[in-house]
């Protein structure tokens, strides 16, 4: 994305705070399923290479697949979720996505 | 059986496998391979409706594969959208398709690069295999769908290790768990390897 150097036409509500915005623009979510195959170190190191995520947050997800059946991985628009769940399939990790509740 | 482990000169992740092993490791990617594009990314059944068929023969599947190990493999997106669903297939099961044969092809060429002759007839030979940072995640994504292959047609649940143990040493349910359980092994010390 390059420089905008005209004003932006775009005007954000201004009583919305920046997690309403994200939220608002963010309608999907990506969740992967515990499996009995994948191994947690596994499953954290993915969390961690794909999404980026540190270290204590990838072990906190994947802790909550493997404790809770299923967790949200990541929070995006439609086009991005499909991105992240046919990543997680390409990783072999059972990966569906929804619309956020 | 070591597994693998990083080199402290060079950076590359290693391995040292007998003949044996690695003949099986090349047996196991190859059979992957051959599941990856034996039942085509098409409906096993022919469609009823023409246009569907016509579809899924110019651009990839729409419906989940009969296989259990490839519908484990290329799981429903939308559990709750059949067409987008069908969509969803339509765009990305091909692609993964030849990822995941391309990473099991990956690791056949390793062993070989290694020294593993197109037929293992010889006793006592060694593979050192020296992979790249790269290299060694694709192996990692490799083990993945080999161990998923291997506990899905042996149907392996949470918690069912001590039945697998209970089994006699000369079923061949047995032995395939063993080699699954390998595999495991074998892919934690990547991991181990690649974070260290």
């Amino acid at each position: 994305m390059g420089l905008v150097s005209a004003a932006s036409p775009v005007e954000v509500e201004p009583t919305l705070t920046p997690d309403e915005i994200t939220f608002l623009a963010k309608p999907w979510v990506t969740l992967v399923w515990d499996d009995p195959v994948n191994l947690m170190s596994y499953v954290a190191y993915v969390f961690q290479k794909y999404f980026k995520y540190d270290k204590a947050k990838a072990e906190k997800l994947m802790l909550e697949v493997h404790t809770e059946g299923r967790t949200v991985v990541s929070t995006g628009t439609r086009e991005e979720m499909e991105r992240d769940v046919q990543a997680m399939h390409e990783y072999g990790l059972w990966a569906t996505m929804e619309k956020a509740s | 059986m070591s597994g693998f482990e990083r080199h402290r000169k060079s950076g590359k992740v290693i391995a040292t496998f007998s003949g044996f092993e690695a003949d099986l490791l090349r047996s196991l990617a190859s059979q992957m391979v051959e599941l990856l594009r034996n039942e085509r990314a098409e409906p096993a059944t022919p469609a009823a409706d023409p246009f569907e068929a016509l579809m899924a023969e110019f651009s990839g599947a729409t419906t989940i594969p009969e296989d259990p190990v490839l519908a484990r493999l290329f799981p429903t997106a939308y559990p709750d959208d059949e067409e987008a669903a069908s969509d969803f297939r339509r765009f990305t099961e091909g692609g993964l398709r030849d990822g995941k044969a391309a990473a099991a092809g990956m690791l056949i060429d390793s062993l070989e690069d290694g020294g593993l002759p197109h037929e293992l007839t010889e006793d006592g030979l060694v593979i050192d295999v020296e992979l790249t940072h790269d290299e060694a995640e694709t192996w990692m994504r490799a083990f993945t769908d080999i161990r998923i292959a291997l506990a899905t047609r042996l149907g392996v649940e949470a918690g069912d290790e001590d039945y697998w143990h209970s089994l006699p040493d000369d079923d061949p349910r047995a032995q395939a768990h063993d080699i699954y359980e390998w595999v495991g092994y074998l892919q934690e010390t990547v991991i181990e390897a690649l974070t260290s």
